[in-house]
């Protein structure tokens, strides 16, 4: 067919524009980001803080071990196939981590990481099942996957309820794709544990229509509602729980339904909900300081440091932290500055951050401890709660880190990574 | 002067009735087959094969068969995106049922399984027509995708919902997972649409593909001279069905790896094959091609200039690559309304009498 001819010209002039100058002596960590599409706010402020953290690395202390870290971003606009095309085009350029933050992007990369030998830390998202190392050899999801935030939800709301929650009745309402549909399960063992009644409702994606659904919930009545969304889902159902007179304080979203985008559109009537969190909220840290005179200070910041302190750049700087932790420890385990993909691996897989190195990193009881090992990649699995309050525009932490229950998932994670393993013909390694 | 018809004699039937009669339009294509058979496999490299070649193959495949059923028997359809996902179910189905079949048999049994879904569907196609069926078609997508979401058989009760391609070999080499190597899915799926392009454009010379457009163009006059709708309407479901599932088998299983209902075959993916068809040209197997490479890769060839050519941020890149797109959209259809296709038809014209103007 004659279509070849435009497809070569295309090739001709692709190859043109690809070629890329070698990298000299750096540490490359590409940004799988989204600035655009149905969740580019949301993917802004993470991939903000991700790139400030890594310029304060390269203009505060020259680099991991003096070597500068290049950060080339890639839009993926949460797309599935932009997406692989990212990971294809950048994967040759010495790439040391992934971080797609997409749990569809996570699933799609999954073998391809594997077989390329890259690792990928999917940080509170993707396959939350990847925590068991020996199955998952280069993926991480520390510090704590979905399961293990639908857990401390659980153990929060038995906080509240004096440790019962028999004939208590919690509806989820998630996101109708493989994100929203993680946390199912372990909710139903927890429902068959403590005895309250699960009720899930899906919301079809974008999530911009949820009047039907939330009407069922003012019939049902629940005791509490637990949001699985993200994007402009959690904002529509922040809106529609307000119109319905929902108590604020019974609806609890995950990590990834808590930021001030999801919460300012409903102004006043947002006030006192919660949601799950795996590090801590504001500025009051150290670090931020650091930002202020090296990035910001020094022009370098993104949007101009519009995003600085909020939820999600507080993430992006955590999940940017980590990586730049564990290559510090590769470097160091390895006796070498420059990196490949399978020693970064082993510096995820040996990270250890206690409470002096988070204060020396200026993120003083920011995050639990961590403590990776060849078996355990899903971290500590702490989280804590934090609720919005309205007048003051502030998130703040209400309870401490809170241990999810291991008697639970740790078989559910167990079972699913064996299907996982036998679906693939992937033997498990052994581990010391 | 040396693309004409005069002094190029046929002495068979055969010869007449060949796919491409002029000579110099033969030996292109057997030389752009050549290429791409025997040359571009040495070249390829994982991106070209993940981000340009298996997204051009893929669609083009889908384009080809939504152009039987709209270019060709003028059915409008936008349930593109639910058989593509019913291929992809069923590729994933036959393959965990059935491990060791063949992909190539597995990738047509899956066609065959939506040609089935697809003529159900089809059956509105009988009373109504034009946009009217256009909303009916409509109902499937939305509800194939709300199907493979609802009924864990599909995607066999994981946790996430999403099904994921086991691995398989051919001769001996991974076709699917990440191991494959980038040459031997580049020629599986290669085979595949350049066996089924000839074989949709040899329905399409032949008695169905007249009966086809003959429906298009006035279907009660076409009734009362003797060719029978519902055959005709509903091969052409069928038929495209067929093309449109196997398209979908091979985004699932050769393209991807994985996927997930919602965001793989959503409505967003119906109109993309519609698009293709539309700039490429209705009713022409070229147009198809044409249409489909205009739509996948201009947006990566965009990317790559203003990203790692012109070193533009990603996101101003993104945005300005949709308006591109748009633009170029309207441009075309502003300068040829009857796609891609007819410009190279013209061309062919102009080249026929070249040099001379007329």
């Amino acid at each position: 067919m004659k279509l070849k001819k435009i497809g070569l010209a295309l090739l001709a002039a692709g190859v043109l524009v690809t070629a890329m100058p070698a990298a000299m002596a750096e540490l490359t960590f590409p940004m799988l980001s989204y600035r655009t599409g149905p969740y580019g706010p949301n993917g802004t402020e993470f991939a903000d803080g991700y790139a400030d953290y890594l310029t304060l690395v390269n203009e505060r202390d020259g680099g991991i071990g003096g070597v500068k870290i290049k950060a080339p971003e890639c839009e993926t606009a949460y797309n599935t196939e932009k997406g692989v095309e990212c990971y294809e085009s950048t994967k040759g350029q010495g790439s040391l981590i992934y971080q797609p933050l997409s749990t569809g992007i996570t699933y799609q990369l999954i073998p391809k990481v594997t077989s390329d030998k890259i690792p990928m830390h999917s940080m509170g998202y993707g396959r939350t099942s990847a925590a068991d190392g020996k199955v998952f050899e280069y993926i991480f999801n520390y510090p704590a996957n979905y399961w293990d935030g639908a857990s401390v939800i659980i153990k929060h709301l038995l906080d509240e309820n004096k440790g019962d929650l028999k004939g208590k009745k919690i509806t989820l309402i998630y996101h109708n794709s493989a994100y929203g549909k993680e946390p199912i399960r372990t909710l139903e063992e927890l429902s068959k544990k403590h005895g309250y009644t699960l009720k899930t409702t899906p919301i079809e994606h974008p999530g911009q229509e949820q009047k039907s659904q939330w009407l069922e919930i003012r019939r049902d009545n629940p005791d509490y509602v637990v949001m699985w969304g993200w994007g402009v889902m959690n904002q529509v159902a922040i809106k529609e729980a307000g119109n319905i007179n929902f108590p604020m304080d019974k609806f609890i979203g995950i990590w990834w339904a808590g930021s001030e985008n999801d919460v300012r559109p409903a102004g006043e009537a947002a006030n006192g909900y919660k949601a799950a969190t795996f590090h801590g909220v504001g500025t009051d840290y150290p670090v931020f300081k650091d930002i202020e005179k090296h990035v910001k200070g020094a022009g370098k910041a993104t949007n101009d440091g519009k995003n600085i302190g909020t939820v999600l750049y507080n993430r992006g700087l955590y999940a940017a932290m980590l990586a730049v932790e564990a290559a510090t420890t590769a470097q160091k385990m390895h006796n070498t500055k420059d990196l490949t993909g399978a020693q970064m691996r082993d510096g995820m897989e040996n990270l250890k951050i206690d409470k002096a190195r988070l204060e020396a990193l200026g993120l003083p009881n920011f995050a639990p401890e961590i403590n990776v090992s060849c078996a355990n990649h899903g971290g500590p699995g702490l989280a804590a709660i934090q609720q919005w309050d309205a007048k003051e525009g502030k998130w703040k932490l209400i309870t401490d880190f809170i241990a999810s229950d291991r008697e639970v998932i740790d078989p559910l994670i167990a079972e699913d990574s064996a299907a996982f393993a036998k679906e693939n013909n992937i033997t498990p390694r052994e581990c010391k | 002067m040396f693309y004409r018809e005069a002094g190029d004699f046929k002495s068979s039937y055969s010869a007449d009735q060949q796919t491409f009669p002029i000579r110099l339009d033969r030996q292109v294509v057997w030389g752009i087959l050549a290429i791409a058979f025997f040359v571009v496999p040495f070249f390829i490299n994982d991106y070209w094969e993940k981000s340009v070649l298996l997204p051009f193959l893929v669609w083009a495949m889908a384009a080809l068969g939504l152009n039987i059923l709209t270019g060709y028997c003028g059915q409008v359809s936008l349930g593109s995106g639910g058989f593509m996902a019913v291929g992809a179910y069923a590729c994933y189905k036959l393959m965990v049922a059935f491990p060791w079949m063949n992909m190539f048999v597995v990738i047509i049994l899956s066609g065959i399984i939506t040609a089935m879904v697809g003529v159900i569907f089809g059956l509105p196609s009988l009373r109504i027509k034009g946009f009217y069926l256009a909303v009916a078609t409509l109902a499937s997508q939305f509800f194939l995708v709300w199907l493979f979401n609802k009924v864990p058989w599909f995607y066999n009760n994981s946790a996430s919902g999403m099904i994921v391609a086991p691995e398989r070999t051919l001769f001996g080499m991974p076709l699917t997972g990440a191991e494959s190597p980038s040459w031997l899915t580049y020629l599986f799926c290669l085979t595949l649409v350049v066996v089924f392009a000839f074989i949709a454009h040899n329905l399409i010379r032949g008695r169905i593909g007249r009966s086809w457009m003959a429906i298009r163009d006035m279907d009660i006059a076409a009734e009362i001279i003797g060719v029978h709708p519902l055959k005709a309407k509903l091969s052409a479901f069928a038929i495209s069905s067929f093309y449109i599932g196997m398209s979908g088998a091979m985004m699932f299983a050769i393209y991807l790896g994985t996927a997930e209902p919602t965001e793989a075959f959503g409505i967003s993916k119906s109109f993309l094959v519609l698009f293709m068809i539309i700039i490429g040209g209705l009713g022409s197997i070229l147009g198809s091609f044409l249409g489909a490479a205009f739509l996948t890769l201009m947006p990566v060839l965009l990317k790559n200039v203003m990203v790692n050519g012109l070193g533009w941020p990603a996101d101003l890149a993104a945005h300005i690559e949709l308006l591109l797109i748009g633009a170029l959209i309207m441009l075309f259809l502003i300068l040829e309304p009857h796609g891609l296709a007819q410009l190279w038809r013209v061309t062919k014209e102009k080249l026929r009498l070249w040099p001379f103007p007329h």
